[in-house]
């Protein structure tokens, strides 16, 4: 069953909600033992980067995600910052990340605008899909996301890039490896997609 | 691109919306959360609940009808009204709420943002200005712009963004309620001096006022009540118009 992982960040009860109008089962796992009889990880997101990864180290979570994810090979969604740790390193902090997607998370840089612009990236975009997946069926990805973030993720190799989205630079606002999926928008906010999507991962 | 953002407001008292709302869809006008799906049907991509009651049950019914929001509605949603303490925060975003507005409470005690701030992130935090001109200053006041303070609209609002405040939502007393057009000018300056989201608030009459204040008031979104409520101006509508002018909006 899809379990989220509940790392004392925001939004889980809005995945539960969405989970629960598709009739779809979905627990909050408060602890590393609450995961093992799982089939799919999400990783909520709203906080800060660092702040995360501690509570991940401290609450023993890391250890068994690393047994799940890479071992067990069970999909994980991160979302927003829960994507953001995806990546090795981040200019927000000075942990480093689960590492299951190579990259780096960077700030947005004022100097990649023509216009002033206003950060946080925050409202609805588009996504430009890179390739064909099933966790993109169905989404009208004009319609897009809601988003709301000041760092990026910046893939290494552009093969991990699933979607971009241009806000001053093109940059991967979906990452993706092998069974690692990471969405740096709030797919839990974005109405009639978003719902698509957690649909789309539940049937991975 | 980044789409320009369309806010509906409800207003609420005793958790139920107030003004009258004009749709014959509704089985139950004054049901807030029939209404907030509604609007997220018909493209609306925030909602701001703007509280009014004052009673002393106020916090509880509060929480309650976000945790009711929350249940059925899938795009972000602000509330407002009244919130003064970080605990008061805290209730309203655990039961769901994406975002909280301060107004007068920032007025009073300044240091509330950063607290706020500090312990929930920018993200969640908007802070509203209400103001108005006197004598050619944009003057901030307080209680539903009633009480004029010292406090110069633009110091204010970068103070606002210095402490970390994630969005500001400007409301122009001189032209809520008039139909006649939102504060495009003090918009543009507020917009052009901060880094952070501009919400523009107060007399929207019709579409071609929403398409101003994008390109000359440069705001990020735009918030009204009345005429999505009396359905004036219909969201889809707006949407096609804005599109048609070059503006991005979410279809």
């Amino acid at each position: 069953m899809i379990k989220i992982v509940n790392y004392g960040s925001g939004n889980i009860q809005a995945i539960l909600n969405i989970y629960k109008q598709l009739n779809i089962e979905c627990f909050v796992a408060s602890t590393p033992e609450e995961l093992s009889d799982s089939t799919k990880l999400i990783l909520p997101g709203v906080g800060a980067f660092d702040e995360t990864m501690q509570e991940l180290l401290d609450s023993g979570f890391q250890t068994e995600l690393d047994r799940l994810v890479l071992e067990k090979k069970i999909p994980v969604m991160g979302i927003c910052v829960g994507m953001q740790i995806l990546a090795k390193s981040s200019d927000e902090g000075k942990l480093s990340g689960l590492g299951y997607v190579d990259g780096h998370v960077k700030k947005f840089d004022s100097l990649f605008f023509e216009e002033k612009p206003h950060i946080p990236h925050l409202g609805w975009n588009s996504i430009n899909p890179t390739k064909e997946h099933p966790i993109f069926e169905n989404i009208d990805f004009e319609r897009g996301f809601y988003f709301l973030h000041t760092y990026y993720f910046s893939c290494t190799s552009i093969e991990n890039r699933l979607a971009s989205t241009y806000y001053g630079l093109e940059y991967s606002s979906a990452v993706n490896n092998d069974n690692v999926f990471g969405m740096q928008f709030h797919p839990e906010k974005s109405h009639s997609n978003g719902v698509q999507l957690f649909k789309n991962f539940a049937n991975l | 691109m980044l789409a320009k953002r369309i806010i509906p407001c409800l207003d609420i008292k005793d958790g139920r919306t107030v003004k009258g709302v004009n749709f014959v869809d509704l089985r139950d006008a004054g049901d807030p959360v029939e209404l907030a799906e509604i609007y997220s049907r018909e493209g609306a991509d925030e909602l701001v609940f703007l509280d009014i009651s004052a009673t002393e049950q106020k916090r509880k019914t509060l929480a309650d009808l976000v945790f009711r929001v929350a249940e059925k509605v899938n795009i972000p949603f602000t509330v407002g009204g009244g919130i003064s303490s970080v605990e008061d925060v805290d209730v309203l975003l655990q039961n769901g709420a994406d975002k909280v507005s301060i107004n007068s409470s920032a007025v009073k005690n300044p240091q509330l943002i950063n607290d706020l701030v500090a312990k929930f992130g920018s993200q969640c935090i908007v802070v509203a200005i209400d103001a108005k001109q006197i004598e050619g200053k944009w003057v901030v006041h307080l209680v539903g712009g009633k009480v004029p303070t010292e406090l110069d609209l633009f110091a204010w609002a970068k103070e606002v963004e210095k402490r970390g405040a994630g969005e500001i939502l400007f409301t122009s007393m001189d032209n809520d309620g008039t139909k006649d057009g939102f504060a495009n000018a003090a918009l543009a300056r507020l917009s052009t001096e901060l880094n952070i989201p501009i919400i523009a608030s107060g007399g929207a009459g019709n579409m071609q006022h929403f398409t101003d204040t994008f390109i000359k008031g440069k705001a990020d979104a735009a918030l009204a009540a009345s005429v999505f409520h009396f359905k004036e101006i219909k969201i889809k509508d707006l949407k096609e118009e804005l599109q048609e002018n070059k503006i991005p909006v979410r279809i």
